[in-house]
């Protein structure tokens, strides 16, 4: 279409621009979490994570190095280099640093800029250099306690793999990620199966009723989970199930039929009729027809419910909080983050973020690598 | 209402695939210009690039006079036929009918009165308030037509109008067709086929296009009389020009050719002496040729088979050498002709040389 | 037994169980029950295929009726008794709930949710498909924006989290307040009713992907011409989208408008992991989860009410199923 004469190119500039600005509004969010989950809980209460690449400017405060006192005029003086400073190299791991500013007074730490003398009156004075290095003077000796002095100084941007190491070993993160893979692999194989032979006959089997099943699965598709919690969970609770992974196994196989067998139908009933008579002509079964022919053709379906399914199941809270005991030992990731994390690690933001993104590592993966098959399953399901 | 002149237009894709490159081509007011040619020729890049929906990549186009490479679609006064019919599935009758002129802010009562004459004119009255799912193939494609017709253009445009549809609607179609322009004999119409029935019938001027560019403008007879080239010869008429290959024997007013199969050929064509001893195809339509009562022959050849088609029939011939299978068309009944050895011949008028392709008659 | 083998076990068990049952069950029929051969071998055929059908649904159809079927009876019987299930109490349950400001709040907030979430989302969706069609890099553009499908409630939820973030260091917004326009950070999830807005924002950050992947598929498969048609006479883009393609994908964006819709009924994780219902931005879906564990006979009110919600999306969609097959 762009081939049209005449057309004018200020419109697509517009567009351009305008997905532009809508890609990035989607992104900022997840780029955020990204970022913050590399920083420490320092780095994250001291500046923005948009400016984490930058290097940020950050106040400190030290004594002046008391054994570094010589007599000088009219007083003591004190020299000593501020990234030495017991409280301030620990912030400096290689040394290196910029002073912007520095003061005497924790109200206004960066009074004076860099380089300056200043007068601290009482015959005081201080100056740090950019370096780092200082030269205090003092009227009289300060005993043990150096004077204090505050330094506003750039420190490097600084990233870290400490939250995911606190998240996977000791905040049960680890576990919960073997939990959320326990429930979800066995649930995305088996209703599949399950859904294929009755896809099957909905779509190529003739008998009484066929059109209403249909009309029953479709209908099904919409009813709200929320009604199959209390009586199913006290139905197993009656057969000695209980709260327990062969629980939400069976809770999730049985959830996802409907839009399986819809999907599945849909593309089923879409291939080619002559294939599925010829079969049948040269004498193959129903449970023939199915294994050799409907199955293998029917591989795009399958994979897009295979990610619908994997992708709801590990994402999904609600049927976890009710069908699986909530003890520590069988939380899966997003019970554990909506329940834990979010409520007592409220204020460790990094953590938060370290967790989160080891929950959506893997669907992100999933999704980008089989992006097409998902795609191809949204479709099946909704355009006919 | 409007001329039409292409210089030197050319189409390439990409810029690596030519798929059109120096069209010239001087349309008068109330022509009804034909586009033939193979599928894939470029027929349909052309008549586009009339009408503005895919850009010129060399050349221009004028429009009375006016150079509209660069003016948009709505703006050269052109209206569309497509092939699918494009109607807008989601509107009435008249509201397809009536799309363009609301676009372009036409009074009600205009819109009414040029809606309505369109109906008359293509018998659409009583189906104005139906949606295009609800009407025939051939309907459709009048409710398309009527689309163009609202719009009073100075150039409408077809696009293999009559290809969806069935045998005896595309016949009834055309006879429309053919009446509407008679109806509207100011203005200008092209219109794109691969069907030569259609090119024959409907045209004033038929455009032959082959090899990326034209082989031949020229009127329905012309194209079939005599045609410039052998691509042109044998895509015009059905079956298509026997050609035979030989040697220029005799030349003057009438040239003699000697066949390679033995035969002799004299055409109506004028020749030179330098020309003796060139060597030459000599085309003959299957439905000039006759059996030759003793004398000059072109061919003596069996037939294989005979296709008795009632007011004609046709002679299969066994080939001969390299040459392709010859065909000839014989008024009335002749199926005895079958298994036989048949002498056959044509008057110097219907028979044509070419040398490398080209026809003698253009040189 | 450690979950994940527990977990490999149910896979062997569950799989190769299904291919067992299917195996064993249709030779039983043709073998035993109705075996092709003998005098009645052709009656015995069609027989075995009158049933065979059954054979394939079964699983499907008892998986159904007792996960989603018998739970729409269990669960309005259990509404009519009281908290701990031994003592019927008839209505109650649902005239204190209709008595309770919270529920009523849950309500509208719902029906707020229900109109904003997919006509945002929907129309979003529309417009990015239809922008990102033309574009050279527009399907890393869709892709990006379809992104967020694959990340779960509860991590949306901490995603935004972060940008709701009261620290003007954290949270973009509050950022903008502070350095753009000299303004105190504020907690944007405590301001009344808007606080319900930022978290549909969640919602529709979520959803816009599916919205616009549908709906490119659908835009793309309007027949060229109508559109070329449509430049020639005289349409500009805005008129072309609007009045020509917009009409053409109508019954595709209802589908993906109800499709929204029914997932906004569904989803109690934002609220629940976002504000935990607080500030009035209670939703049915979370209102019920206060009473799961609690008071099952509530709770199963609210699934009640959110049933009959959807009950008119239900029937449509079956009404449409049948005409379609005929
Ligand atoms: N977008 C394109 N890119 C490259 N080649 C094209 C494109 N569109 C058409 N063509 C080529 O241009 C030629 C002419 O096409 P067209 O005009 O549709 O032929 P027809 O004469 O059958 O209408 C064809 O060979 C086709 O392959
Ligand atoms: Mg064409």
């Amino acid at each position: 279409m762009d081939n049209i004469a005449g057309k004018k190119s200020s419109l697509s500039i517009v567009v351009n621009i305008t997905v532009f600005l809508l890609v990035l509004i989607w992104l900022i969010p997840t780029v955020g979490l990204f970022v913050s989950s590399f920083r420490d809980r320092d780095a994250i209460s001291a500046s923005g994570w948009w400016l984490a690449p930058l290097a940020t400017e950050q106040t400190f405060r030290g004594r002046g190095d008391t054994e570094s006192v010589t007599p000088g005029d009219g007083g003591v003086v004190l020299t000593g280099n501020v990234f030495l400073d017991p409280e301030i190299a620990p912030s400096f791991p290689n040394g290196e640093g910029k002073i912007a500013a520095f003061g005497d007074s924790g109200r206004e730490p960066g009074e004076f800029p860099a380089g300056e003398v200043a007068d601290l009156g009482d015959g005081a004075s201080l100056i740090v250099e950019r370096s780092g290095d200082y030269v205090f003077t003092l009227p009289e000796d300060p005993g043990d306690r150096g004077p204090r002095y505050y330094v506003v100084a750039k420190t490097p941007p600084s990233f870290t793999l400490d939250n995911y190491r606190t998240v996977l070993s000791a905040g049960g993160m680890g576990q919960a990620f073997v939990n959320t893979l326990t429930v979800t692999i066995p649930t995305t194989i088996i209703p599949i199966l399950m859904a294929a032979f009755a896809a099957y006959a909905l779509a190529w089997m003739d008998f009484a009723g066929r059109s209403w099943l249909i009309a029953a699965i479709i209908g099904l598709l919409v009813v709200p989970l929320q009604l199959a919690l209390v009586p199913m969970l006290t139905l197993h609770n009656q057969v000695g199930i209980g709260q327990s992974f062969l629980g939400i196994w069976l809770a999730h196989a049985a959830f996802g039929q409907p839009l399986a067998v819809y999907l599945l139908r849909n593309y089923m009933i879409g291939l080619p009729r002559d294939i599925i008579e010829s079969a049948r002509v040269d004498g193959g079964t129903d449970f023939q027809i199915f294994m050799k022919i409907i199955l293998p053709l029917s591989f795009p379906a399958l994979a897009a419910f295979a990610i619908f399914q994997f992708l709801w199941t590990w994402n999904d809270l609600l049927v976890a909080k009710v069908f699986l005991p909530s003890s520590e030992e069988t939380k899966v990731m997003t019970v554990k983050i909506a329940d834990d994390l979010l409520g007592s690690r409220g204020g460790d933001w990094g953590i938060l973020a370290a967790a989160a993104f080891v929950s959506i590592t893997i669907p992100l993966l999933v999704f980008f690598t089989l992006q097409r098959y998902l795609v191809r399953g949204l479709l099946a399901g909704s355009v006919k | 209402m409007a001329t039409l002149k292409l210089t030197d237009v050319a189409k390439t894709y990409g810029g690596t695939v030519d798929v059109l490159r120096n069209i010239n081509l001087d349309i008068k007011t109330g022509e009804l210009i034909v586009f033939v040619g193979p599928s894939g020729c470029g027929k349909s890049t052309l008549l586009r690039m009339i009408a503005g929906l895919e850009k010129i990549t060399g050349g221009t186009l004028e429009i009375d006079g006016q150079v509209v490479n660069d003016t948009p679609p709505a703006q050269r006064g052109i209206a569309m036929v497509f092939q699918s019919y494009a109607l807008y599935p989601h509107m009435t009758v008249r509201d397809n009918m009536s799309f363009s002129l609301k676009l372009a802010k036409k009074s009600k009562a205009e819109i009414e009165e040029a809606v309505s004459k369109a109906a008359r004119i293509l018998q659409l009255e009583p189906y104005l308030d139906r949606l295009p799912k609800a009407l025939s193939g051939g309907q459709r494609q009048r409710v398309a037509i009527g689309r163009s017709i609202v719009r009073d253009p100075k150039v409408y445009l077809f696009d293999e109008p009559l290809s969806n549809l069935d045998a005896a609607l595309r016949v009834a179609t055309r006879i429309e067709i053919a009446q509407l322009k008679e109806s509207m004999p100011d203005s200008t119409m092209i219109y794109v086929t691969h069907d030569q029935v259609e090119a024959m019938t409907l045209a004033s001027r038929i455009v032959v296009l082959a090899n990326k560019g034209i082989a031949q403008v020229g009127t329905p007879l012309d194209l079939y009389e005599r045609p410039e080239n052998e691509f042109v010869a044998q895509f015009i008429g059905s079956p298509a020009m026997n050609l035979l290959s030989g040697e220029i024997v005799e030349t003057g007013q009438h040239t003699t050719v000697k066949l390679d199969g033995g035969g002799i050929a004299v055409a109506a064509v004028p020749t030179q002496a330098a020309d003796k001893g060139l060597k030459v195809n000599v085309g003959v339509r299957p439905e000039d040729l006759y059996e030759a009562q003793g004398g000059d022959y072109i061919f003596d050849a069996k037939v294989n088979i005979t296709e008795a088609l009632g007011e004609v029939t046709l002679l299969y011939f066994e080939p001969q050498g390299d040459n392709e299978a010859l065909i000839g068309k014989l008024p009335g009944i002749h199926n005895g002709l079958r298994g036989t050895p048949v002498k056959m011949t044509a008057k110097p008028e219907k028979v044509q040389i070419f040398h490398d392709g080209r026809s003698l008659h253009y040189r | 037994m450690n979950p994940v083998f527990q977990g490999l076990i149910t896979i062997a068990v569950g799989v190769g169980g299904i291919f067992v049952y299917f195996i064993a069950s249709n030779a039983f029929l043709d073998k035993v029950l109705f075996p092709a051969k003998g005098p009645n071998a052709s009656r015995n055929i069609n027989r075995a295929n009158t049933i065979r059908p059954w054979l394939f649904m079964a699983p499907t159809i008892i998986a159904l009726s007792l996960y989603l079927v018998y739970p729409v009876i269990g669960s309005f019987i259990r509404s009519l008794f009281n908290r701990s299930g031994d003592e019927f109490v008839g209505f109650s349950n649902y005239t204190t709930m209709f008595a309770s400001s919270e529920f009523r709040t849950a309500f509208w907030n719902n029906v707020l949710w229900a109109l904003v979430v997919p006509s945002v989302s929907t129309f979003l969706g529309l417009l990015i498909a239809q922008l990102t069609d033309k574009l050279r890099w527009g399907n890393i553009a869709k892709s990006l924006i379809f992104m967020p499908m694959a990340i779960s409630f509860v991590g949306a939820s901490l995603i935004w989290k972060f940008v709701y973030a009261i620290d003007p260091e954290l949270g973009v917004i509050n950022a903008i307040r502070v350095n753009m326009f000299g303004a105190s950070p504020l907690d944007v999830l405590q301001i009344a009713f808007w606080n319900n807005l930022f978290l549909m924002v969640i919602l529709i950050w979520v959803q816009t992907g599916f919205a616009m992947v549908i709906l490119s598929a659908a835009l793309r498969g309007i027949p060229e011409e109508t559109i070329e048609a449509a430049i020639i006479d005289g349409a500009n883009p805005f008129q072309i989208f609007f009045r020509i393609q917009v009409p053409q994908v109508t019954n595709t964006i209802i589908v993906v408008f109800t499709t929204t819709t029914i997932l906004v009924l569904k989803v109690f994780d934002i609220v629940y992991a976002m504000t935990g219902g607080n500030f009035n931005t209670q939703i049915l879906p979370s209102y019920m989860m206060q009473f799961m564990f609690r008071d099952d006979g509530r709770a199963t009110a609210v699934a009640i009410v959110i049933m009959l919600i959807v009950t008119p999306v239900m029937i449509q969609n079956i009404r449409q199923a049948r005409a379609e097959m005929r």
